[in-house]
């Protein structure tokens, strides 16, 4: 009868990145970069800092403009309906003037599927149930952090980009998240993030981008690359060592 | 010393007898400075959200321009608004000099650069705060303006009390336009400025300290609302 499809079937990924570059203030931060990413996987991008990470996830959020080649999702280029399928959560957490449970309510209002149960629901996950009425910029790091995923989650995406979701917490709400982050890729969310905790990376990911000065010098399954990287840059960066 | 004495005593005495001349001259004063806030917020609160969020060519000059208005000397404002509204005038067919009109107008020049640069300025920092996160929520610029001035409300309640407190003490542009007329345009500063030309210091230092009193309670409320907003976080 009705040959539009709901949205809630738009899928994302497979997602397919062809000779990426991106620049800020005319300076090249990703330079000509390939890679894949499948469906359902987690995937985790390691590199030095300053390599373009976040750059790199902000220009599949579609923060950042491509200046040349492409980013597809399930074969289709960004659109404003697929962005709405992406929830990220930012290495500094930006989180509203408000109280940690409006804070939650906002994407609620924005978002008419879910509702306050939901919100409380998800703070529970990730502990901050005794928090609702606490002004969220007064949370420590690691709390703003907790809830700047409990707040993308809600959002109930099929891609979640998380940048270094996890460097302010301690080791029980650690455990905590990468929990969650590992149920949430079992119902079928394609994750990618990244960490400079390598532990975490083999944990949590099945796949591994590693890139350094904007470029992608390593694309391999999780196993293969902390075992044996190809790359001398890699093999100095697990090893502790200055990439110059 | 004797001076200040007697003005408090009359001050004192002014308003627990509910002095009818003194009433009427503060409520015309509240009246003339709240009505011109209202208006210039409904003006200059648009405005500035416009220069805070968009980028257009000319943007930054006229933030420049409304920056320097902020400094504007009242008798200045007051004499080219009386030149636009005095009979010869271009505005002089409207019949509204030396009316309560002529004051809000006046009062509305010296605030709404007020509203518009501090506003500008307050909205532009929590764009700068918000914008990536509401780029990658795809929410609608609309939704987001809301977002700006909700949360920016207290910063933004600081500034029309600071514009409020910028009117009802003004006396050099109220006075030209609106000639301080017994019953029709006298306002606390005017009254002031009239009985110390009079030589009546105590009855002159007695209105002071009413206004003086107006101001501390806005001033009062201004830290209030400063200190509950920092301590939730909210600016
Ligand atoms: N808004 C910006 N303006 C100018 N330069 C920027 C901006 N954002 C990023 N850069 C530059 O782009 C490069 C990559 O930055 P990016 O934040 O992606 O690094 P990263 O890999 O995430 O590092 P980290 O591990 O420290 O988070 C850096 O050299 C940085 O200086
Ligand atoms: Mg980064």
């Amino acid at each position: 009868m009705c040959n539009i499809k709901p949205i809630d079937e738009l899928k994302v990924s497979p997602i397919e990145i062809v000779n990426l570059s991106a620049k800020i203030n005319n300076n090249l931060i990703l330079d000509n970069i390939s890679f894949e990413i499948p469906d359902k996987s987690i995937t985790a991008i390691l590199g030095p800092n300053g390599a373009g990470k976040s750059v790199l996830l902000k220009t599949i959020n579609g923060l950042v403009p491509i200046s040349k080649g492409k980013i597809t999702f399930n074969s289709q280029e960004t659109s404003e309906a697929i962005r709405k399928k992406q929830a990220m959560v930012f290495q500094t957490p930006t989180l509203l003037r408000r109280s940690v449970l409006h804070n939650m309510e906002f994407i609620n209002s924005i978002n008419k599927e879910t509702n306050i149960l939901d919100a409380k629901f998800l703070l529970k996950r990730v502990g901050l149930d005794n928090f609702y009425n606490h002004p969220a910029r007064l949370l420590s790091g690691g709390e703003k952090q907790r809830l700047s995923l409990a707040r993308a989650l809600l959002l109930k995406p099929k891609l979640l980009l998380l940048d270094e979701p996890t460097t302010n917490l301690d080791p029980y709400s650690l455990k905590l998240i990468e929990d969650l982050i590992l149920e949430e890729s079992i119902k079928g969310t394609t994750i990618i993030l990244t960490t400079h905790d390598m532990a975490q990376a083999k944990r949590l990911a099945s796949n591994i981008i590693f890139i350094n000065k904007g470029k992608v010098l390593e694309q391999t399954e999780g196993k293969v690359f902390f075992r044996k990287p190809a790359t001398n840059e890699a093999r100095k960066y697990l090893a502790g060592e200055i990439l110059l | 010393m004797n001076i200040l004495l007697e003005a408090f005593q009359q001050s004192f005495h002014l308003v627990f007898n509910f002095d009818k001349d003194l009433f009427e001259i503060l409520f015309l004063s509240l009246r003339v400075s709240l009505v011109s806030l209202l208006l210039s917020c409904l003006i200059g609160l648009p405005l500035g959200t416009i220069l805070a969020i968009k980028n257009f060519w000319f943007r930054d000059s006229i933030l420049i321009i409304f920056n320097t208005m902020m400094g504007l000397p009242p008798v200045v404002v007051g004499l080219i608004v009386y030149i636009i509204i005095s009979r010869s005038g271009p505005l002089g067919w409207m019949g509204i000099l030396y009316t309560p009109t002529a004051m809000i107008i006046a009062q509305m020049i010296l605030i709404i650069p007020i509203i518009v640069s501090l506003s500008a300025q307050i909205i532009e920092e929590i764009q700068l705060e918000y914008k990536n996160l509401f780029k990658s929520l795809v929410i609608s610029s609309q939704d987001a303006v809301k977002a700006y001035l909700f949360d920016a409300r207290y910063s933004i309640l600081t500034v029309m009390l600071a514009g409020f407190g910028r009117a009802i003490s003004e006396v050099g542009a109220v006075i030209i336009v609106g000639g301080n007329i017994d019953h029709l345009t006298r306002v606390m500063t005017t009254s002031i400025a009239l009985e110390t030309s009079k030589g009546n210091l105590s009855l002159a230092l007695a209105l002071g300290i009413i206004l003086l009193l107006i101001a501390l309670t806005v001033n009062f409320l201004l830290i209030r609302l400063k200190i509950t907003a920092k301590r939730k976080s909210y600016v």
